[in-house]
């Protein structure tokens, strides 16, 4: 009950993130490891700063864990707190894990007995959810993806091969092999598909110590693809969205797509 | 006749001993006074002016076995030799991996047509040491060469913190 009652207000925080200040983010503890079967352990949280603890936990119903073979490993020891879920990973194969949290439901609106009516969740409840003779049924799709990525010994691509749902960053530099004063460069995707003129918005982390969110926008070309020029080691945080009408629910007339990632840069 | 043959031997295996190009490095380690000490990881090795890795001439680490791997946990730290070769290595590498050395001198000599410099095309190189210590820092220092020699030479350069004097000396 618990863990349903986090599931919606996750993918309403999701959507109203690019209307409101609200972050959503995995944070890794470490990006880049070695050694006997290292372990990672995520933060999963929603905050107005990056990357604190101090508005709303993400839910962990969705978390898909690819390893470097492709294969799907469980997140260990998960826990939801006050303002955070956390949840560790064990990094048993070499290469790069892609650690996503991917909502995927729907939200909506109709009218019943006079009244308007709002309801957010799973595209399997909502015909049960859907009072008989509601009139006025407004169905969006929404697709969210929050994700981030950590590799034991050389980075590796298969884990970040498309999926085909949603907007996904597909590397042309890896986002394991970041560091500051070097150009990185991403891909894009929507369906699968190079998405052009996609805005995406990065930020730095530890804003708590900054006045203010020095966010800059950098625009997809028309290969999808957005460069960026870290300024300097840290976390980073990219974010982007994006609306259209290629909905797969039946009677959604629109689809909203949200994606947020987590990237570390490091030193020279 | 034979003290002469044992003179031609000597002699002809000290000519070999001069015509290889040799290259020696001296590391010095510094005696830090902190706290809590922690010998060095030290990462030594040559790059191409692409900053590709050309040789890897040494890494020191924890060897001893312990839970999380013989310490190979921490190779990360050394950043720049963990991202030009580490991370693309089974540890441990034979004739690279070592333990970690204390505070003080220590030099590394290695044939040019030894294992580990037998594959360098002549060019211009830049020999590479990292230090990261674990509660410490991390230092990189940097010596530019070109091989083979055409004269001896050696090259010192000092690092700050967690390097002290390191020296590259090159013979034709």
């Amino acid at each position: 009950m618990i863990r349903s009652v986090v599931f919606s207000a996750t993918v309403f925080v999701a959507l109203i993130t690019t209307t409101q200040a609200h972050k959503v983010w995995l944070r890794p503890s470490q990006t880049s490891l070695s050694g006997n079967d290292p372990w990672v352990t995520v933060d999963a949280a929603v905050s107005n700063d990056l990357f604190y603890f101090n508005h709303f936990p993400l839910g962990l119903d969705n978390l898909v864990i690819i390893d470097p073979n492709g294969n799907q490993v469980e997140g260990q020891n998960q826990s939801t707190g006050k303002y955070r879920s956390v949840f560790d990973v064990q990094l048993k194969e070499k290469g790069t894990y892609r650690i996503a949290i991917v909502n995927q439901g729907l939200f909506a609106s109709w009218e019943h007995d006079g009244q308007r009516r709002r309801w957010r969740g799973r595209a399997s409840d909502f015909a049960s959810a859907l009072p008989e003779g509601a009139t006025n049924v407004n169905v969006t799709e929404s697709v969210g993806r929050i994700e981030t990525f950590v590799t034991n010994g050389a980075p590796t691509e298969t884990a970040l091969e498309p999926t085909g749902k949603g907007i996904e960053l597909i590397p042309v530099t890896h986002p394991n092999d970041l560091y500051a004063e070097e150009e990185g460069t991403f891909q894009l995707l929507v369906n699968g598909k190079p998405a052009a003129g996609l805005e995406v918005e990065i930020i730095q982390g530890a804003t708590r110590y900054r006045n203010s969110q020095d966010t800059v926008h950098v625009t997809s070309d028309d290969e999808g693809k957005i460069k960026y020029t870290w300024p300097e080691a840290g976390m980073y945080w990219l974010s982007t969205s994006k609306s259209d009408s290629d909905t797969s629910i039946p009677n959604a007339t629109q689809r909203r797509l949200s994606y947020a990632g987590t990237v570390e840069v490091l030193p020279q | 006749m034979r003290s002469l043959l044992v003179l031609l031997a000597l002699a002809s295996l000290m000519t070999a001993r001069l015509s290889a190009a040799d290259l020696t490095v001296n590391v010095e380690i510094p005696r830090l006074d902190v706290s809590e000490y922690h010998r060095p990881y030290v990462a030594i090795w040559i790059q191409t002016p692409e900053r590709k890795v050309a040789a890897n001439l040494a890494v020191w680490y924890q060897q001893s076995a312990g839970a999380d791997g013989k310490g190979e946990k921490w190779l990360p730290d050394l950043r720049q030799w963990w991202r030009r070769s580490g991370r693309g290595l089974e540890m441990p590498v034979d004739g690279i991996s070592g333990a970690t050395r204390p505070a003080g001198k220590h030099e590394l000599s290695f044939d040019g047509k030894g294992k580990h410099l037998s594959k360098l095309k002549p060019g211009k190189y830049t020999l590479v040491i990292e230090a990261s210590r674990e509660v410490g820092g991390r230092e990189l220092v940097e010596i530019p060469f070109q091989w083979p020699a055409k004269s001896q030479a050696t090259e010192t350069r000092r690092g700050e913190e967690e390097l002290g004097s390191v020296s590259l000396k090159l013979t034709p």
